[in-house]
C-alpha cells in the first residue's frame, strides 16, 4: 500500500494472547485475543472499530498503547514502532496517543477535583509553569463546553455522567495529541446526552485535527463518526472499507447480519428479520479457518481448512471471506495483484 | 377499559430527602391489555424503574406511594408484603438489566430456577428440575441439560439473560417486566432475547412491560408507548401512531430523543441535533414544564404552567403547549 508511508497509525499483524490458568496454577489454555489485525488510520482520519463483547477491540486498543505490549506484530504510530520503544522513549512516543474510556467514573480520580484532573499530563510532561497551566486547564474546560468558574473545582461524583466524559476528553485533549482512541467513550451515557459528547467530538476533531481509533458496538454510532470501519470478530478483521460502502454493500456475511440485528424505527420492522444463531465461540478454541465459520449460513468445506485472507475488491473495501456477499465489479488490477501473492 | 390487565392509575412516589422531597414519579396513568407490550420510555433518572418498582412493591419502605395500580381487578398498592409475595413471580414476574447480579454466583442455573418453581408450586425436587430443564430449552438454551448443571460465572452474558427469563416464567407469569433487559447485551444477543420474548409472548399470552432508554427498540417491538420525563408522562401513543411512514411524534422531547439515535442513513461527521442542558434537578423542578429549559421552542407560557396530559387525537396523548406539526419540526 502506498499510503502506508504516510499513515498516522499503522498496525501490522498485532497478535495478543493471555494465558489462563486453571486451579492450581495449571495451564489451562491460550485466550487468543486478538489474532494477527492489520490496519492504517491517517491523519484527520476517524477509523471505526466495530465488534461484539469479546471480539479482542479493547485488547486490541490496550496493544496499540502498548498496555500491556502486543505478543507480536508491529504498531507504527508517527513513523516509529512503539513495540520496540522502551521506558522514557515510550512515554515522549505517547504523548500524541491519548485515551478516552466507556466509565469516566471509574477513569477520573474521585478525590481529585476537576482541575487536578486536567492538570495531571500537563505537570506528567513538564509543560509549562503552574500560572501557564491552570489557565491551560480553564482553556481546555471552555474546549469542551464546561464554565470553569463553575467546575473546575468539583470532584467527580458531582459531576453528571455526561459532564464527568467531558472531563475526560478535556484531560485527553491537554497534551494535543495526534490520536484519540475512543473505547466505547459514549456507551453508557443517555441518548441526549450521547448527541452532545458526539458532536463534542466532531467539533474537536475540526478544531483539533485529530484522528480518531473509535471503538464500540453500536454500528449505527460508529458509521456516524467514522470515514471508513472496521468490523471484527473473534480476535480478527473480517472486512475494513468506507463506511458507505461497509453499510450499503456489506461483503462479509458477519457485518450482514450485525446489520440486520439493529432494531429500526420502523413499527414491527425488525420482527421479520433474521438473527445470528447461537453463541460465539470461546477464543480459547476458536473454530479452524474462518473463525465465523460455526455461525456462517454461507460456510462450506473450505471455510474450515483454509483462513480467508483479506482481499480488496472494491476500492479501498477489503473483507476476509471465501464467499463474499456482493461481488461487485472486481478490478482487473486488485485480482492481479491477489495472483501475484 | 375494563378489559385491562394492569391497570395504573395516577401513581406517584416520592423519597423524602433532607427538606425536600424527590418526586420520582408523578401521576402516571397507564393501561396493559392481555397479551400487549407496553414500552416506557425514559432518560436515567425519568421515574421508569422506580415506576414498575412500585407496581411490584419491591420499593424501600421509605418510599411513599399513593394511586392505584390493579392487576385483574386486584388492588396491588399497599398490600402486605405476605400477599404481595403470592402476585410476584406467579402472576407479574420482571427480568432486570443486569443479569450477572441477579443470579446467586454460588448456585448452579438449574437450581436457580427450580428453586423459583417450588416456591410458588408443590412440586417435589425432581419434579421441578425435570420443568427447569423443559424451560431452559424454552428460553432456547444450547445445551440445556449440561446448562443446568454450570454456574452463572460459565456462562455468556446472553445464556444469563436467558436463564434469568426462565426464572422469570417459571410459573408462567401473566405480566412480565422487562427493565432494560437487553441494554448491556450486544446487538445480535439483544436481537435474539427481543425475539425470544415476543415468542414466549404469544405462546404463553402473556403482556410484556419493556423499560428502556432506547426508541428503537420501541418503535421495532411494541404496541404502545410511553414516554417520562422528569417522573411524568409527556406522550402516550400506539408506536404506529408515532413511529414509521403513518407516525407523528408530537411532543418535543420525544422528538429530540428520536432525534438523538445515530442513523445508518445520516452521512457520517453529521453533527446530531441536540438539545442542550441535562433532566432537571429532581428536588427543584421547574413551575412550567419539566423540558421547558432545554426546549428550542419554549415560550413564557411553558416556563409558567405545566403542559396537561390530554387526549388531542384518538388514542394519541401528549403534554405539551407547542407540538411539533405532523412530527417534524425539530430544531428550526
Amino acid at each position: 500500500m502506498s499510503e502506508q508511508a504516510q499513515a498516522l497509525l499503522s498496525a501490522r499483524d498485532v497478535v495478543q494472547e493471555f494465558v489462563v490458568r486453571q486451579a492450581g496454577g495449571v495451564r489451562g489454555g491460550v485466550v487468543h485475543a486478538v489474532s494477527g489485525v492489520s490496519f492504517d488510520v491517517m491523519p484527520g482520519e476517524t477509523l471505526g472499530v466495530v465488534g461484539e463483547t469479546g471480539s479482542g477491540k479493547s485488547t486490541l486498543a490496550q496493544a496499540i498503547l502498548q498496555a500491556p505490549r502486543p505478543k507480536s506484530g508491529s504498531v507504527i504510530f508517527r513513523g516509529t514502532d512503539l513495540t520496540k520503544l522502551r521506558g522514557r522513549k515510550l512515554l515522549r512516543a505517547r504523548r500524541h496517543l491519548q485515551f478516552v474510556f466507556q466509565d469516566p467514573f471509574s477513569s477520573l480520580d474521585p478525590k481529585w477535583r476537576v482541575r487536578s484532573i486536567i492538570e495531571e499530563p500537563l505537570i506528567a510532561y513538564r509543560t509549562g509553569d503552574r500560572a501557564a497551566r491552570r489557565k491551560r486547564v480553564d482553556e481546555l474546560l471552555d474546549l469542551v463546553g464546561l464554565d470553569p468558574a463553575r467546575y473546575a473545582r468539583r470532584h467527580p461524583r458531582e459531576l453528571s455522567g455526561g459532564q464527568a466524559q467531558r472531563v475526560a476528553i478535556a484531560r485527553a485533549v491537554a497534551l494535543e495529541p495526534s490520536l484519540i482512541i475512543c473505547d466505547e467513550a459514549v456507551s453508557s451515557l443517555d441518548v441526549l446526552i450521547q448527541a452532545q459528547v458526539l458532536n463534542l467530538f466532531e467539533r474537536l476533531r475540526g478544531e483539533l485535527g485529530l484522528s480518531y481509533l473509535f471503538i464500540a458496538h453500536d454500528l449505527a454510532l460508529v458509521k456516524q463518526v467514522s470515514d471508513r470501519v472496521a468490523v471484527m470478530y473473534l480476535g480478527k478483521l473480517c472486512e475494513v472499507g468506507p463506511g458507505e460502502s461497509v453499510y450499503q454493500q456489506p461483503l462479509h456475511p458477519y457485518t450482514q447480519l450485525l446489520l440486520d440485528s439493529i432494531p429500526s424505527t420502523e413499527p414491527g420492522a425488525a420482527r421479520a428479520s433474521v438473527t445470528i444463531k447461537g453463541e460465539p465461540p470461546s477464543p480459547i478454541h476458536p473454530p479452524s479457518g474462518c473463525r465465523f465459520r460455526t455461525r456462517c449460513p454461507r460456510a462450506a468445506d473450505i471455510c474450515a481448512s483454509e483462513a480467508p485472507p483479506m482481499r480488496e475488491l472494491a476500492s479501498g473495501h477489503m473483507v476476509a471471506c471465501h464467499f463474499p456477499l456482493a461481488a461487485p465489479a472486481t478490478p482487473a488490477t486488485s485480482l492481479m495483484k491477489e495472483a501475484a501473492q | 377499559m375494563t378489559d385491562a390487565l394492569l391497570q395504573v392509575e395516577d401513581l406517584r412516589v416520592s423519597f423524602a430527602v433532607g427538606r425536600g422531597e424527590i418526586r420520582a414519579v408523578d401521576g402516571v396513568s397507564f393501561s396493559v391489555s392481555p397479551g400487549a407490550t407496553l414500552a416506557i420510555i425514559g432518560e436515567s433518572g425519568s421515574g421508569k424503574t422506580v415506576c414498575c418498582r412500585a407496581i411490584m412493591g419491591l420499593l424501600p419502605a421509605r418510599a411513599a406511594i399513593s394511586g392505584s395500580a390493579r392487576l385483574r381487578g386486584g388492588e396491588l398498592i399497599g398490600l402486605p408484603e405476605a400477599e404481595l409475595r403470592m402476585h410476584r413471580g406467579s402472576d407479574i414476574a420482571m427480568v432486570f438489566q443486569d443479569p450477572a447480579r441477579s443470579l446467586n454466583p454460588t448456585m448452579r442455573a438449574g437450581a436457580q430456577i427450580a428453586e423459583a418453581i417450588r416456591t410458588h408450586r408443590q412440586v417435589s425436587k425432581r419434579e421441578a428440575q425435570a420443568q427447569a430443564v423443559e424451560l431452559l430449552r424454552m428460553v432456547r438454551m444450547p445445551l440445556p441439560e449440561r446448562r443446568f448443571h454450570e454456574y452463572p460465572h460459565q456462562l455468556s452474558g446472553g445464556m444469563r439473560q436467558r436463564v434469568m427469563i426462565a426464572i422469570a416464567l417459571a410459573c408462567r407469569p401473566k405480566l412480565l417486566i422487562a427493565d432494560e433487559a437487553t441494554t448491556a447485551l450486544d446487538v445480535t444477543t439483544q436481537a435474539q432475547i427481543m425475539e425470544l420474548l415476543l415468542d414466549l409472548q404469544q405462546q404463553m399470552d402473556m403482556a410484556l412491560i419493556m423499560i428502556s432508554h432506547d426508541l428503537g427498540l420501541a418503535a421495532s417491538y411494541a404496541d404502545e408507548v410511553v414516554v417520562l420525563y422528569a417522573g411524568k408522562i409527556v406522550e402516550q401513543a400506539a408506536a404506529v401512531q408515532l413511529f414509521g411512514t403513518s407516525g407523528a411524534v408530537r411532543m418535543r422531547y420525544t422528538r429530540a430523543l428520536l432525534d438523538a439515535i445515530p442513523h445508518l442513513e445520516r452521512p457520517a461527521h453529521a453533527l446530531l441535533p441536540v438539545v442542550g442542558g441535562r433532566p432537571p434537578d429532581p428536588t427543584a423542578l421547574p413551575p412550567g414544564c419539566a423540558f421547558a429549559p432545554r426546549c428550542s421552542h419554549a415560550a413564557d407560557d411553558c416556563l409558567a404552567k405545566a403542559p396537561a396530559l390530554l387526549e388531542h387525537a384518538a388514542g394519541h396523548r401528549w403534554a405539551c403547549w407547542h407540538p411539533c406539526e405532523n412530527g417534524t419540526g425539530s430544531g428550526n
